[in-house]
């Protein structure tokens, strides 16, 4: 579903954040990302959503170019992934609510599902009481919530969350790793960057191991070890 | 069907987006409002200075004409084909002919209480009065054609002299005045309406700017650029409606306080009654800038932000 082929990204002067990486994610597989901060696990999903370009190589999703994409057509691909960014990029002006139905209105979804979706998964993430909160008013664990929620609330085909679970407390950490895995049985591929060694080892699932912008460990029921 | 459906939804959405944007950035709206409302006064003022330097312009020309003087001996009927032919140059608006008898009555009638006057003419024992052709043209850039037409073969024969009633120099000032206070005009036009235009487009440029963050999650999260820019368009024609409107009432309050007091400087001169009668081209001018204006600096401030 999904395929990297020696693909390189190179930032002005000459910081080699990804090297050369080559790699494939199967239809609803579950692939977690691990390596040292610095080793290009941001990049990597910044390149998956052509948020940059490589320098080298050529990414696929379901066979296509994104490379090649063309605005609308980039669009179109963002709106098949739901991202939790590693800084979470909420929209300040809009509330915890209406940045989960944000997605929604994107797509064209009716009012009355958005209402009826975002109430749910307000309610799953733990949030129903700061709806109309903006983000200026959450703490960093429940914005990261909102990040979670608005990833997953359209049921895209891939999930790709970049330290989903950095700002919170074991407790809700273990809880959005449950979703993530039952997000993932219902059929949705999902890529997990994290440093949690814990989960990765209970996890049980595959785990790639970047350093220095290179693959260096591809295993399947992998652990964490750095 | 569920194209057309769609395409309603986000239009919906687009619309309430602009309302919810606007409401919640009033400080920013009523800044850009205040800009707008600055630059169409000015393009409508010119639009009034316009009118009023047209009416001054009138009002001095119609004040100034030629009479030509003829010899003695010169025909009755050359006269009158001389007249033909002034009659039938451009611009001109009356060509009156005047007989050296006529002209001898005007003046007893002008001066039959001066015995001195009366009694030289008496002495005098014949007619001194030239006959002449009085002149009037629609403006002094038809005097420079008439004055060198006298001047020709064989008509310059038949001339003892030309007279400018406001002498020539005169004419000219105001011919050179006219041309100048126009040119000037068009000039300060051109400059005061590209600086308004900047500084509104400015002004959006930078209340779009601080969006600029949002715009790139926007895309990030995978909307299009049409469902990203049309809330900022939106608001950019709201500001141009609210502007426009602001404006024109501004002018109606203007000009009816004003008009009383310009007309006791300026006879004939009603600007109010020069509003109303052009207010539907007043407001066709502002809203169509406003408007224009509005959605242009928008589409061109996210333009930037969009190549996300
Ligand atoms: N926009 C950028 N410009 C220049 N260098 C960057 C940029 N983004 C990331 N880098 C560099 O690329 C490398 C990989 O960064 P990143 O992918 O964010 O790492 P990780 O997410 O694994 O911590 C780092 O050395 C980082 O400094
Ligand atoms: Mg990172």
């Amino acid at each position: 579903m999904i395929k990297f082929q020696n693909v390189s990204k190179i930032y002005p002067p000459d910081i080699k954040a990804v090297d050369n990486v080559s790699f494939e994610v199967g239809s609803k597989e579950f692939v977690s990302i691990i390596g040292r901060s610095g080793a290009g696990k941001t990049t990597l999903l910044k390149l998956l959503l052509a948020e940059e370009k490589p320098n080298q190589g050529r990414i696929f999703l379901n066979d296509q170019d994104i490379c090649r994409f063309k605005s609308t057509k980039v669009s179109e691909l963002r709106r098949k992934i739901g991202a939790v960014f590693q800084d979470y990029k909420l929209i300040p002006s809009k509330t915890t609510y209406e940045n989960i139905a944000y997605i929604m209105e994107v797509i064209g979804v009716s009012d009355f599902e958005i209402t009826r979706d975002v109430a749910g998964v307000l309610e799953i993430v733990g949030l129903t009481e700061r709806a109309n909160s903006f983000p200026a008013e959450l703490s960093g664990g429940e914005r990261q919530r909102v990040a979670i929620a608005r990833a997953l609330i359209h049921r895209p085909e891939v999930i790709l969350a970049d330290e989903p679970l950095g700002n919170l407390d074991p407790y809700h950490a273990l809880d959005i790793t449950r979703l993530l895995l039952k997000i993932n049985t219902l059929g949705t591929t999902v890529i997990l960057v994290t440093h949690n060694k814990n989960i990765i080892n209970s996890l049980g699932k595959r785990v790639i191991t970047l350093q220095d912008g290179k693959v260096i460990r591809d295993e399947q029921n992998g652990r964490f070890i750095l | 069907m569920r194209i057309m459906a769609s395409m309603f939804i986000s239009f919906k959405r687009i619309i309430k987006a602009s309302g919810r944007s606007f409401g919640r950035n009033k400080g920013l709206a009523i800044v850009n409002i205040f800009i707008m409302v600055m630059m169409l006064s000015v393009i409508t003022s010119l639009f009034f200075f316009n009118h009023i330097s047209q009416f001054l312009i009138l009002s001095i020309q119609a004040r100034v004409d030629i009479s030509a003087h003829f010899r003695f001996e010169t025909l009755e009927q050359d006269i009158r084909e001389i007249k033909e032919k002034i009659a039938n140059m451009d611009g001109v608006e009356d060509v009156e002919y005047v007989s050296q008898e006529q002209a001898l009555k005007d003046f007893i009638k002008r001066h039959q209480d001066d015995p001195v006057l009366m009694e030289s003419l008496n002495v005098l024992g014949f007619n001194p009065f030239l006959s002449s052709l009085n002149i009037r043209a629609a403006g002094p850039v038809y005097y420079q054609a008439i004055a060198k037409f006298l001047e020709t073969e064989p008509i310059k024969e038949f001339i003892e002299k030309v007279d400018y009633k406001e002498t020539k120099p005169a004419i000219e000032r105001i011919f050179a005045l006219t041309a100048n206070l126009n040119r000037v005009g068009i000039g300060l036009v051109a400059i005061l309406a590209i600086m308004a235009v900047l500084i509104v487009f400015n002004t959006i440029r930078l209340a779009i700017y601080s969006s600029r963050e949002e715009i790139k999650i926007q895309r990030l999260v995978g909307a299009t650029n049409w469902f990203i820019r049309g809330p900022f368009l939106v608001q950019g024609m709201m500001i141009g409606v609210f502007a426009a409107l602001i404006c024109l009432s501004f002018f109606a309050l203007g000009s009816w306080l004003i008009s009383p007091r310009l007309e006791l400087l300026l006879p004939g001169l009603n600007i109010f009654s020069f509003f109303i009668k052009n207010i539907w081209l007043i407001f066709l001018i502002q809203i169509s800038i406003g408007i224009g204006l509005g959605m242009i600096s928008s589409f061109l401030a996210t333009r930037s932000y969009l190549k996300v």
